[in-house]
């Protein structure tokens, strides 16, 4: 058996198996990092950044970065935390989030973790950017809460592996783009797929909406993270 | 004179949703007034203000010019300026028209709109009538804001705390299910 890794993180001590990410060691531990554009099983991008921990006083991105033996990580300081906060609050402005007439309130990762961190009101003004939702035979894609986190991008895909999803612009254009004739070939499984997975509500599938009722939505009662938590 | 803390509230580009959901704190509602006086205020109906105010609610956000001056004579009169709900701390539904023209906004509404019989295709434009603003501004756009509470409506459980803990200075108690956007 290969040697388990020694790390610590905010000063506790762990172990995990070699090859792992930072933040899969942490989670092997019990303990949370928060991700929103990293997904189990999908290969991590490292786009979002809301995952970042201080290693020796540099910024990592915790999806992406391998641990290493020895590793000394902050993840829940409060410097680590603000940087987390900002990033959160950038999101809100950017888009148009206007949570009590979304689908995906109560199950939605981003303001899951905007309530994790008790974030109020965005330190950045509003954008109110003009962006469009598009209608395809399945599902609706709105581009209002679209975080630009490329899960779908990665996640569907046609039976003989082709994208359905890709990105299109760059920086702060960057769109998720639709290639609407493989779209229309999507069963109600994959859409229903690609709606779990988008961590926002940008992937809707037609003809169903706000099926859980409140106080039984996925963070109604529980702050995201807690199912990692303490768990080990 | 009572040494009382004063509290006034507004309800600006709302819709009266976080006035109704501060009526839910119930019989609290008993103990509250054992603690606080109103001052302006839809709850009694007082339309000016009359004293110094220490805590001032504001429901909505600025969708005309009356809800400005209605907002800028509470930050003058009120020591403790609070963004209630979703419509005061970032525009709320209301504020979907920001990404749309406000001359394509009127002419939906009153000229294009289904529903508009022929005869009546006219865009207000009284004197009377408030000017409706290029936007719907969030309250902290307009004046500084201290303390936010977001929600839509924000529970009463919320507001309660709120207010109990700046009327005895002490620290809110923010506990997680009081923190929601919907
Ligand atoms: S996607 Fe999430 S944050 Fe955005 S409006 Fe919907 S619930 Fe709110
Ligand atoms: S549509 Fe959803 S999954 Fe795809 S990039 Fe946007 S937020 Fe991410
Ligand atoms: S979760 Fe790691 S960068 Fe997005």
């Amino acid at each position: 058996m290969p040697e388990k890794l020694k790390f610590s993180i905010d000063g506790r001590e762990g172990l995990a198996d070699q090859g792992m990410t930072i933040y899969e060691a942490a989670k092997a531990n019990g303990v949370y990092i928060p991700v929103l554009c990293h997904y189990e099983g999908l290969k991590p991008v490292g786009s979002c950044r809301i995952c970042s921990v201080l290693v020796n006083g540099r910024w990592m991105a915790s999806c992406t970065q391998p641990l290493s033996e020895g590793m000394v990580i902050e993840n829940n300081t409060p410097q680590v935390i603000e940087y987390r906060r900002a990033i959160i609050e950038m999101l809100f402005s950017e888009g148009n989030h206007f949570c009590p007439a979304c689908e995906k309130s109560g199950n939605c990762e981003l303001q899951a973790l905007a309530y994790r961190y008790s974030i109020m009101v965005p330190r950045f003004p509003y954008q109110f950017p003009q962006r469009q939702i598009e209608a395809y035979p399945g599902f609706l894609l709105e581009h209002n809460r679209c975080v630009q986190c490329q899960r779908c991008v990665r996640a569907i895909q046609t039976e003989d592996g082709r994208k359905i999803f890709a990105m299109k612009n760059r920086s702060k254009d960057v769109r998720v783009n639709v290639d609407p004739k493989l779209a229309a070939k999507l069963s109600p499984d994959q859409i229903q797929k690609a709606m779990d997975i988008c961590p926002v509500g940008a992937i809707l599938k037609k003809e169903v909406g706000f099926i859980r009722p409140i106080g039984q939505r996925k963070y109604d009662r529980q702050p995201i993270g807690s199912e990692i938590e303490g768990k080990k | 004179m009572s040494s009382k803390p004063v509290i006034a509230t507004a309800s600006l580009a709302g819709c009266f949703g976080c006035h109704m959901s501060f009526l839910d704190i119930d019989e609290r509602l008993l103990e509250l007034i054992e603690l606080v006086e109103f001052d302006k205020s839809p709850i009694d109906d007082l339309k000016h203000f009359t004293r110094p105010v220490d805590i001032g609610l504001i429901e909505g956000g600025c969708c005309n010019a009356e809800n400005v001056e209605v907002l800028r004579s509470f930050r003058k009169n009120c020591r403790i300026l609070i963004s209630l709900g979703e419509c005061a701390v970032m525009g709320g539904l209301p504020a979907m028209r920001n990404t749309i023209s406000l001359k394509d906004c009127l002419e939906e509404a009153y000229l294009n709109s289904p529903t508009v019989a022929p005869e009546d295709r006219v865009i207000p434009n009284d004197e009377d009538l408030p000017l409706i603003l290029d936007r719907v501004y969030p309250c902290h756009e307009i004046v500084k804001i201290d303390y936010f509470l977001p929600g839509c409506p924000p529970s009463a459980d919320l507001i309660w705390e709120a207010l109990t803990a700046l009327v005895q200075n002490r620290p809110m108690k923010l506990d997680y299910q009081l923190i929601k956007y919907d």
